[in-house]
């Protein structure tokens, strides 16, 4: 009886701890527009390493910077890459790890144009400060030579709840326009000059869809999802290209050669024929030197897996995969995480 | 079997005890009352402590967007997060005016509604009716916010503000493209949510009047609105205002719905149909992607003024109601 019991305790001790160390608890907190991605990548990747548990709230970059920041988790994500005042704050190094590339696209309602509606970067900037006020301006009429463009008022919409797209929109703004760079400048909220303001994709979505003659940004996955028509817009070289999983993924192939070696980086307005200009990648945040080696290995592993598996379940839900260039200087950087415990 | 032990053992001791002269509890623990209204006293209080433990809270947070900006946060327009300049009038504004207008709306509705469901309608409609509209309160304001965005809204652009700027156009309240959503929208909106709670309340209220109120009206030779202006309403008046501040307070804290519909423009405007923005939903618009600090300290600075402005209207309505309660009580 007693040896009974004695081999129970040791038993129920093994799998006490055989339990408490097969799985590592990863919390991450941030962006909100890879979240759909992301939540696939997680769920996956139990499959792969069951040891591994990543939890994820979609708390937005802003919440998932302070948060990282605070250390409350142990990596965080965002879609714009920290700035210098934030990077400052931080104890420790941070590594920015690009995932996938987004891309905001520009649509419209109008009765008889259907996707592929011509713009320049100068119309879009010009009809967001409200200086192009009509569709059948010359302007837009001499792109669009074909599109029947009657003499309606242009109603702008814009997301009105701090977003990553409005982050990569403004900033992609900022660069063609010198005089959106000055009165209005870029960042996740802005002071918009004109506009209604959509809380969301859905919201701007909603209201286009209601509103002849409107105009606003969302998100290309959103706009896929929807069938929303969207503008082609004219890049850097002066073609016109439509957003697409390819244009986008060419758009990060096409800022490769001036791209910094933390990857702290914009994309909009890229170089390359093919590049849609309006995209960018979205990041997860990690310190170089974690205080638990463990986590540190886990983690680690699992951002190789997102390097390379993780790549092929972006297409499906609409995020660009990065190049394959890039994918080679991110999986160094990721080498350089420290996974064992110094001192 | 069991049960008569256990009635034998435990049960009839006790009863035994009840029976004895003094009540048993004093007995064994003598200061029991005194205990209790401790606790009371300590729950209470509490909701001073938390409602303290807010204010300090906002207030810290705040901190740096008040060392900044002073009283000009509270006066001026411009909200800037990339030039980090923070004007909160105008979502000040956009709270004030949208709740205000509201119950503008909502309140004789709602009494109306309270009046017809009490005074006048058969028992047999008044019980679905009742149940209809209070259940307007158990929708989530998301929802409501939906239905503005691809119901209201359209209807208000395509059917209603057309109809207004052309025969009211020449007020400044209705002058301005038909956009649909804007302030107009995020005031039908609140009006629609605040009904429920205001009508059931007064409802209430009328409830509470005695029967013989008004068949002592009636008996004088009152006609049947004649009874419903001296014994009811004018007895219920008190009532009702408390009925008008609960819908008030819901409309000026209410914030995903009027977010949805209200345009979200930081801009104070004399239009109806202009957007607007409120304090409740420049936070939920922004607090999530604010990176810098001195944008989350507008941000809770803004929280603080919402909190300021809902204790300041709260604070005014009691006083209103005490008057009405007093002129009542001396005549």
């Amino acid at each position: 009886m007693k040896n009974f019991i004695c081999s129970l305790i040791v038993v129920a001790g093994t799998i006490l701890t055989v339990a408490t160390q097969a799985s590592v608890m990863l919390n991450g907190a941030g962006a909100t527009c890879p979240y759909p991605l992301y939540d696939k990548w997680f769920s996956d990747y139990r499959k792969v390493d069951p040891e591994t548990q990543i939890n994820y709230q979609s708390i937005g970059s802003g919440g998932g910077i302070r948060q990282f920041l605070e250390k409350t988790v142990d990596f965080g994500a965002t879609d714009a890459p920290m700035t210098k005042d934030q990077m400052d704050k931080a104890t420790s190094p941070v590594v920015h790890i690009p995932t996938v590339l987004g891309a905001v696209v520009v649509t419209y309602n109008l009765a008889d144009v259907k996707k592929g509606l011509k713009l320049t970067p100068e119309l879009i900037a010009d009809i967001f400060l409200g200086k192009l006020t009509k569709w059948n301006d010359p302007k837009i009429k001499t792109l669009n030579p074909s599109a029947k463009l009657a003499d309606e008022s242009i109603i702008v919409v814009h997301r009105s709840d701090g977003s990553g797209t409005s982050a990569i929109f403004t900033d992609y703004l900022s660069k063609v326009s010198s005089e959106w760079q000055q009165k209005v400048g870029s960042g996740t909220s802005v002071n918009w000059p004109i506009g209604l303001g959509g809380k969301g994709n859905e919201g701007v979505s909603g209201q286009v869809k209601q509103k002849k003659g409107s105009i606003g940004y969302v998100e290309l996955i959103y706009a896929e999802k929807n069938d929303l028509p969207y503008a082609a817009v004219k890049n850097e070289s002066g073609s016109f290209v439509l957003p697409s999983l390819k244009s986008v993924t060419a758009a990060a192939q096409g800022s490769l050669a001036s791209m910094p070696a933390d990857f702290r980086t914009s994309i909009t307005n890229a170089q390359g024929k093919e590049s849609y200009p309006i995209s960018g990648f979205t990041y997860l945040l990690v310190y170089q030197s974690m205080p638990n080696a463990e986590k540190a290995a886990k983690l680690v592993k699992f951002l190789k897996w997102a390097m390379r598996d993780g790549q092929k379940a972006a297409p499906s839900l609409s995020y660009s995969p990065l190049p394959e260039e890039l994918v080679k200087k991110v999986e160094a950087k990721i080498d350089s995480i420290e996974t064992k415990k110094v001192n | 079997m069991a049960l008569d032990m256990v009635a034998q053992r435990c049960i009839l001791p006790f009863r035994r005890l009840l029976k004895r002269k003094g009540d048993p509890f004093q007995m064994c623990w003598p200061r029991i009352d005194p205990l209790f209204s401790f606790t009371l006293k300590v729950i209470a209080l509490g909701v001073f402590a938390f409602l303290a433990l807010i204010a300090f809270f906002l207030f810290y947070s705040a901190w740096p967007a008040i060392l900044r900006f002073g009283w000009e946060f509270l006066r001026t327009s411009t909200w800037d997060p990339v030039k980090e300049i923070f004007g909160a009038l105008p979502v000040i504004y956009g709270t004030v005016i949208s709740s205000l207008f509201a119950v503008a709306i909502a309140a004789p509705l709602s009494v109306g509604i309270a009046l017809f469901l009490n005074e006048l309608s058969p028992r047999k409609i008044a019980t679905p009716i009742g149940f209809l509209v209070e259940m307007l309160a158990a929708i989530p304001s998301v929802v409501y916010g939906l239905w503005g965005i691809f119901v209201l809204a359209p209807w208000l652009g395509d059917v209603v503000q057309p109809f207004l700027g052309k025969w009211l156009g020449a007020l400044p309240l209705f002058q301005g493209p038909p956009y649909g959503v804007g302030m107009l929208a995020a005031i039908i909106i609140l009006a629609i949510m605040i009904t429920p709670t205001i009508s059931s309340i007064s409802k209430e209220v009328f409830q509470a009047i005695p029967r013989s109120d008004r068949e002592a009206a009636l008996a004088l030779g009152a006609t049947r609105w004649e009874m419903m202006k001296l014994s009811v309403l004018g007895r219920a008046r008190a009532g009702i205002f408390g009925a008008v501040i609960l819908g008030l307070g819901r409309a000026l804290g209410e914030t995903m719905a009027v977010t949805m519909v209200i345009g979200n423009r930081s801009e104070i405007s004399a239009s109806l149909f202009a957007p607007g923005q409120t304090m409740a939903s420049v936070i939920a618009n922004e607090y999530a992607e604010a990176t810098s600090d001195l944008h989350v300290a507008a941000l809770a600075e803004i929280g603080l003024v919402l909190f300021g402005v809902t204790f300041l209207i709260n604070a005014i309505a009691r006083l209103i109601i005490w008057k009405v309660a007093q002129v009542k009580v001396t005549r």
